[in-house]
């Protein structure tokens, strides 16, 4: 079944990697609803936030593949359940009417709205939230000579992820990969193939 | 063929910290420190400063001029298969780099480590459609391991330690780096060349989880009709004994890919031949029957699974790969065993029972006497005038006894060598697998040549492929490696013809093709041949192709709609392969 997942990446801040990371996609005509690249709270970490709509399967498979990338560290992926996340909107309207009409006024603080600019031509408003409430408050100012949109990427957290200070460590260390270990997975497949 | 002497003193600058050099000649310095002694490539004015360098590296550095830059990436493959080593190729910017681009999606897809050079025009000049401009690093991107583009000098000595890393570790591959012109030129203080050994975001091998590999042999020691199906891992990390140790233990009939070919010698008796589109009726069939499935450094190509619905669904599958984005790619795993199998598989042989499975691979034995019968014994002995592909290969054996190296190029030529050549020693058979590349195999047996100079290397291609890079004679020429060519001529681009007679109704849309006199233009090269059409005169000529000193071409006329079988059509089974 097809759900929208995000996708966590970790990467070496390096040109041309959100290339070799895009091509994974295009190459299986998958289309990335969402793209956002940052450095983390790990100096020297980039992160990067990807949406698609896939199958689990595919999903996996294209973590394993982002993973593959050299400069990549880790690639995980989740569900909407999994994550807290946000996207950023900005809405331009004329300010004449906004002034005049105190209904968008309510409409504003129903979406907990704020605003960034307000001129005499025009005011901006930014929002956050899920896509469905950005949506919708767009869809409301409309009626109201909505001059400009514009969204952002979606960014997330994971909900249950230790962050990646500890992970960075085995990263790190020389001898990684080289040694047998125990494995305290067995029996519980999925868990140690979903990553 | 000339060879070098190898120069054993130390590198030149290596110990010479804080000296001056420029750019070029830390690429040099890095390629002597790696241990290449042999590099193929074709100058052009942005690559100028390291051919310039290059001119004073002559005792250290022996440098095959190609006769197109894609020659020179095969020949680069051709090495690193006989070898073991990384393949090292230069080219110019723009048309030079362009060129590469076939080989390295080859090499990509067949695991082949091979390092790419390229110039680039100057840094201050990147993106503005200069002369020779091409975006080298976008256009690569999806046919390379990693790449990079130097602006700098400074960084040349850690971007090609990394490099070759990066090529040889884990699951090998090609690398491309790009050196703007001005980095060639630049000088800067050299401190010395370290080799790179880890790099934070790459983990070239998975940790091993000895839990399953306790898993894996719990399967295997409770099977009844285990079946190995191993493919190029085997060689690529230099496993051969542990595997064979790992098959004598078990007693399970193992079967290959043809880039697995030759990791196993053919006449073992746990070798129950080659699987895939043209592989052999027990293997492929048995598939459909085994009850667990090991599969070893192979990917489930379609070409060798067929249709993957109907594939193996009866059996436990244990998937042992340095790839852990190979594992349930295309065949789900009940055990995978991540990791290099040179380590994983003495773990699982200590694990597992020592056993034989007579009447299992008595049932291999028995579908291979039918194929014998219905195909083997046809193809070996035809009963036209018309000599048959597989007859030429079988006189081949009875002459090298399984010693040469096999280069094989692209078509019915491939299948049909793969199928007969015999092996007694690894890394002998090197074909384009993956991609399937027409034209591959001339310049890779020079490769494979320089790459193996003691052993007799005999190159394979039909007489559409070897017009794809015939020019490459002229390197043969000028440098003397000793490659023994045959044409098998079928006046046809056989494989599509087939293709054309089994599923478009015979329709023979422009497969048949001219072809040149081989011979005079072997001659025309300097290099001796002949062309035979008479069964009689076969052996001879192969004996005296052998027997002459340095490079021949033999061209053997074969039947002109011969086919390829067995063979499992597209969208069909494994199981119902047909022999006719
Ligand atoms: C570069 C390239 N172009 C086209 C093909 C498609 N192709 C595969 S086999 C084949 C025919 C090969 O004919 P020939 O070299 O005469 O060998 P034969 O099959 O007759 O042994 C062709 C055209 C290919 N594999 N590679």
């Amino acid at each position: 079944m097809k759900q929208e997942y995000t996708i966590t990446v970790y990467t070496e801040n390096q040109i041309g990697l959100l290339n070799r990371i895009a091509i994974i996609f295009t190459r299986r005509k998958i289309n990335i609803d969402s793209l956002n690249t940052s450095p983390s709270e790990v100096d020297s970490v980039h992160r990067f936030t990807i949406v698609i709509n896939e199958t689990e399967d595919v999903v996996r498979k294209l973590c394993r593949q982002i993973e593959k990338q050299v400069e990549v560290l880790k690639a995980y992926y989740n569900t909407n359940e999994e994550i807290v996340w946000q996207e950023l909107a900005m809405y331009k309207v004329p300010t004449d009417v906004i002034a005049e009409k105190v209904k968008v006024e309510r409409l504003l603080r129903q979406y907990g709205a704020n605003a960034v600019v307000i001129r005499h031509d025009y005011t901006v408003f930014e929002t956050s939230g899920h896509r469905e409430e950005i949506d919708s408050l767009m869809k409301a100012l409309e009626p109201y000579g909505l001059i400009e949109f514009v969204r952002s990427a979606r960014v997330a957290i994971i909900k249950n992820s230790a962050g990646f200070h500890e992970k960075l460590k085995e990263f790190e260390a020389k001898d990684a990969g080289e040694k047998v270990i125990e494995n305290v997975f067995l029996g519980k497949q999925e868990e140690v193939f979903t990553m | 063929m000339q060879t070098l002497e190898l120069v054993k003193e130390k590198p030149s600058w290596a110990d010479k910290k804080n000296t001056s050099i420029s750019g070029s000649q830390a690429v040099l310095e890095a390629l002597i420190a790696e241990n290449v002694h042999t590099v193929f490539g074709y100058p052009g004015g942005a690559i100028m400063p390291i051919y310039d360098a290059l001119f004073d590296y002559e005792d250290k550095l022996k440098h095959i001029l190609v006769r197109h830059e894609q020659g020179g990436i095969h020949a680069a493959q051709g090495y690193a298969r006989t070898s073991g080593e990384v393949g090292v190729v230069f080219a110019t910017s723009g048309p030079g780099a362009t060129n590469l681009v076939t080989g390295l999606a080859d090499a990509q897809i067949d695991s082949t480590p091979v390092v790419a050079i390229t110039g680039q025009v100057f840094a201050h000049l990147l993106g503005t459609d200069a002369f020779q401009e091409t975006d080298v690093i976008n256009i690569t991107t999806p046919v390379t391991k990693w790449n990079y583009q130097v602006t700098d000098a400074t960084e040349i000595p850690a971007v090609l330690a990394k490099a070759f890393y990066i090529a040889r570790s884990g699951r090998p591959g090609p690398v491309l780096i790009d050196i703007t012109k001005n980095a060639q030129i630049q000088k800067f203080d050299y401190n010395g060349y370290e080799p790179c050994n880890h790099i934070r975001s790459y983990r070239p091998t998975p940790i091993i989880r000895k839990e399953y590999v306790e898993e894996a042999a719990k399967l295997i020691n409770a099977a009844e009709k285990p079946f190995v199906v191993f493919g190029q891992g085997v060689i690529l990390g230099g496993a051969e004994k542990e595997f064979k140790t790992f098959i004598e233990k078990t007693g399970i009939p193992a079967a290959w890919t043809i880039l697995g070919l030759s990791a196993l010698e053919t006449d073992h008796p746990l070798n129950v031949g080659m699987l895939g589109m043209h592989g052999n009726y027990g293997p492929n069939v048995l598939t459909n029957e085994c009850d667990v499935l090991i599969a070893i450094g192979m990917r489930f190509d379609d070409r060798v699974t067929g249709r993957l619905d109907k594939y193996a669904k009866q059996a436990k599958v244990i998937h042992l790969d340095i790839d852990p984005a190979e594992i349930d790619k295309n065949v789900k795993a009940t055990v995978p065993v991540w990791g290099d199998c040179k380590e994983t598989l003495p773990m699982l042989t200590a694990l597992v029972e020592k056993k034989e499975h007579n009447a299992w691979l008595q049932r291999f034995k028995d579908m291979m006497k039918e194929e014998q019968m219905l195909v083997i014994d046809h193809e070996m002995h035809p009963a036209s005038d018309e000599m048959s592909m597989a007859e030429v290969i079988d006189a081949l054996n009875d002459l090298t006894k399984g010693d040469a190296v096999i280069v094989t190029d692209v078509g019915q030529h491939q299948m049909v060598a793969c199928r007969y050549a015999k092996f007694i020693k690894s890394k002998s058979n090197v074909t384009s697998g993956g991609l399937g590349t027409m034209g591959f195999a001339l310049p890779a047996a020079i490769g494979a040549k320089y790459g193996a100079p003691d052993r007799t290397v005999v190159a394979i291609i039909g007489d559409g492929g070897f017009q794809m890079t015939l020019q490459e004679l002229g390197t043969i020429m000028q440098f003397g490696a000793a490659v023994k060519i045959i044409i098998l001529n079928n006046n046809f681009l056989g494989m599509v013809r087939q293709w054309q007679e089994l599923f478009h109704s015979r329709r023979y849309s422009f497969v048949d093709i001219q072809s040149p006199d081989f011979v005079t233009i072997a001659k025309g090269y300097g290099v001796a041949g002949q062309s035979v059409n008479d069964r009689k005169d076969l052996k001879a000529a192969l004996k005296e192709m052998l027997e002459h000193n340095g490079a021949y071409l033999l061209e053997v006329m074969v039947g002109k709609e011969n086919n390829v079988f067995p063979m499992v059509p597209q969208g069909c089974s494994v199981a119902e392969i047909r022999l006719k």
